[in-house]
């Protein structure tokens, strides 16, 4: 089985965020980068499949140079090879643009089976998944626990809300979109990590995706990104700061005299 | 006949999903706003009753009724309503964001190349056109969008985000087939059964009071401190979902929108960020603390008391003042 794994590189969950003086973004260059959680669980995924059944995983990413850093993670812990669409020259944020760029190079490896995360940690779109089955003219589902191979095409388990959730099945080739928390992640090895070394990083160009520059530039979209901006506060927390000693003290009087929970 | 904004409602075996009637609640209010008709579209199977439940603060329900959409399936839906898209030509197509509606609803904005901004907390008139208000990294930021074009701007709003109770029940509507034609339309995908997860050996549902654990306690080992918070304050100890998939809780007691839903008296809340599906799960609680080392973090928003600090020395701390108060 030939697995697509799409993979975005976001900034560490901790980091502190700084808004950009033109409120559209925010500072980058302060920034850690790490994989995006989801995408972390669409490898573990495909590995484990590959493993079961054999094939090849491929990883796709798509973001500036320092995308690379996080390809070689992938690449350690067991990926085959990596395609990287460069967009030093043309970031978007339009998760249907993305997606074109995405479904162009995932088109030219023709694969059994396409994985995306649920949702990227940044953006929070939760939508390039199921755009591209639709661009890629695939079956999809989302939000998946589990996989595993049936009569011809694939079995999953996929989440519902409240602890419930649902079985379905798909021919292949399909398109899943991977939930946070379905397996356990695996660390590189050190052989992995020096493997790594050699595997193929493809770079693509908008060229040879075969795209127009005027077809993934933001400025054509009809959703507008205008502006970011720090939520207003809706409910005033009576907020304690400073001294831990002297702040428990005081939130144990409060709890106990004022809110009385105990 | 023509519709201006439609809510896409969702059901299952007949019974209406809740948050359904939230996004009427939205579209009523953009239908005040823009001036603008609202219709409802329900599909699935033996849903006339339904249909006819949904026919308050509404000029009519759309129904589409068939095998083919009697297990909601991506394909089955998007296909359905991409033909009512092609006849009726609305301006808007609003859903409340579930986890049905985040399988399809991208999908079916590409198929009718069309664009979706996807789990709104809101919108706000600006002039003649309403700017839509996402969250982005996590509920820490919060994001403003427009569109340009006038044809279908597909909406999804956050499940909580417009509250159901205040349905405008004013006008009743009238039901009208949507006129499918099912016969074109091929679903990919099976429903095999819907089923439910581990069996829940606790219900937080019933706990007075609720420590609540998050990512923030780093290691499985530091669990001991939140065990022992957990017993001077005579509460269970809850978590949010990367705790439970690290399994360093047992799954039954993950709070949030794939966890269980919670309103003890107290909800202390350590280390855990605020994403909307762990809020969902807990928003409603008596009082809720949280202790958090990022004074933007979002759970601070719903929060009564905020402790803005390290955990592994205010943990301590509060272990020890409460045990000399109570
Ligand atoms: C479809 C779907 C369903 C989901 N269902 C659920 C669900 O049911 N329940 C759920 O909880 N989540 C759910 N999630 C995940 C959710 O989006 C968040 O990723 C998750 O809630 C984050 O957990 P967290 O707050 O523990 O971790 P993080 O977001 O990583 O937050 C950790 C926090 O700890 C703080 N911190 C770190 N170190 C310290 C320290 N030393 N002292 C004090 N504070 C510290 C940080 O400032 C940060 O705010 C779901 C997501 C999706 C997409
Ligand atoms: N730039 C990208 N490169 C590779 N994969 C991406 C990129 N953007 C999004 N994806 C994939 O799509 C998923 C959902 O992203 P989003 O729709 O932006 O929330 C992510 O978890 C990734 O798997």
């Amino acid at each position: 089985m030939k697995i697509i794994v799409c993979m975005k590189q976001v900034p560490v969950q901790d980091s502190l965020l700084k808004i950009t003086d033109d409120n559209t973004w925010v500072h980058e260059d302060e920034l850690n980068w790490e994989i995006n959680e989801s995408d972390n669980y669409a490898m573990e995924a495909a590995l484990r499949l590959k493993e079961e059944h054999g094939g090849e995983v491929v990883l796709l990413s798509m973001g500036p140079d320092r995308v690379k850093e996080s390809i070689k993670q992938g690449l350690a812990k067991g990926v085959e090879r990596a395609l990287h669409i460069n967009n030093e020259d043309f970031t978007t944020r339009d998760p249907f643009i993305n997606a074109k760029l995405l479904a162009a190079a995932i088109k030219q490896e023709s694969p059994d089976l396409v994985l995306t995360g649920l949702q990227a940690d940044d953006t929070g779109f939760g939508q390039t998944g199921p755009i591209l089955a639709e661009y890629l003219g695939l079956p999809h589902t989302s939000i998946v626990m589990e996989i595993e191979k049936s009569n011809g095409g694939i079995k999953v388990k996929r989440e519902l809300e409240g602890g419930w959730f649902q079985s379905v099945e798909l021919p292949l080739p399909a398109l899943l979109s991977i939930q946070s928390g379905s397996n356990q992640l695996r660390y590189a090895t050190i052989k992995g990590i020096m493997m790594a070394k050699k595997k193929e990083i493809k770079s693509l160009t908008l060229a040879d995706l075969g795209l127009a520059e005027d077809e993934v530039d933001d400025s054509n979209s009809s959703l507008n990104f205008n502006r970011i901006f720090i939520p207003e506060k809706t409910k005033k927390a009576e907020i304690f700061e400073g001294d831990p000693k002297e702040i428990a003290a005081k939130l144990a009087d409060k709890l106990k005299n004022e809110a009385k929970v105990f | 006949m023509s519709v201006d904004i439609l809510v896409v409602a969702e059901q299952r075996d007949g019974v209406l999903n809740r948050a359904t009637l939230e996004a009427v609640v939205a579209g009523q209010g953009l239908s005040k706003d823009l001036g603008l008709d609202l219709s409802v579209l329900v599909l699935g199977k033996n849903i006339g009753d339904l249909a006819n439940d949904l026919c308050v603060g509404v000029k009519e329900v759309l129904i589409a009724e068939h095998e083919k959409v009697g297990d909601y399936t991506a394909d089955g839906y998007c296909a359905a309503i991409k033909q009512i898209v092609a006849k009726e030509a609305p301006k808007y197509i609003l859903f409340s964001h579930t986890y049905m509606v985040r399988d399809y609803s991208s999908k079916l904005a590409a198929a009718l190349n069309r664009q979706l901004v996807s789990d709104c907390v809101g919108y706000k008139m600006d002039g003649e056109s309403p700017v839509f208000v996402r969250q982005i990294f996590q509920g820490k930021i919060d994001a403003d969008f427009t569109f340009s074009g006038d044809g279908a701007n597909l909406v999804s709003f956050q499940v909580g985000a417009f509250n159901a109770d205040n349905l405008d029940s004013g006008t009743s509507g009238e039901v009208r087939d949507a006129g499918v034609a099912f016969d074109e339309i091929e679903v990919r995908t099976k429903v095999l059964d819907i089923f439910e997860g581990v069996k829940q050996e606790v219900d937080l549902s019933k706990a007075e009071r609720i420590v609540s654990v998050g990512r923030g306690i780093k290691k499985p080992e530091n669990m001991d401190l939140m065990n022992e918070l957990a017993a001077v304050l005579d509460a269970e100890l809850a978590a949010s979902r990367p705790v439970c998939d690290d399994g360093w809780l047992p799954l039954d007691r993950q709070v949030g929108s794939s966890g269980q839903t919670v309103t003890p008296s107290l909800y202390l809340a350590v280390g855990i960020s605020g994403a909307i599906q762990h809020i969902v799960g807990m928003k409603n609680s008596g009082t809720i603390v949280a202790i958090n080392k990022d004074p933007h973090a979002p759970i601070f928003d719903i929060a009564d008391y905020g402790v803005v600090g390290d955990l592994f020395e205010v943990v301590p701390a509060l272990i020890a003042a409460v045990k000399e108060i109570r």
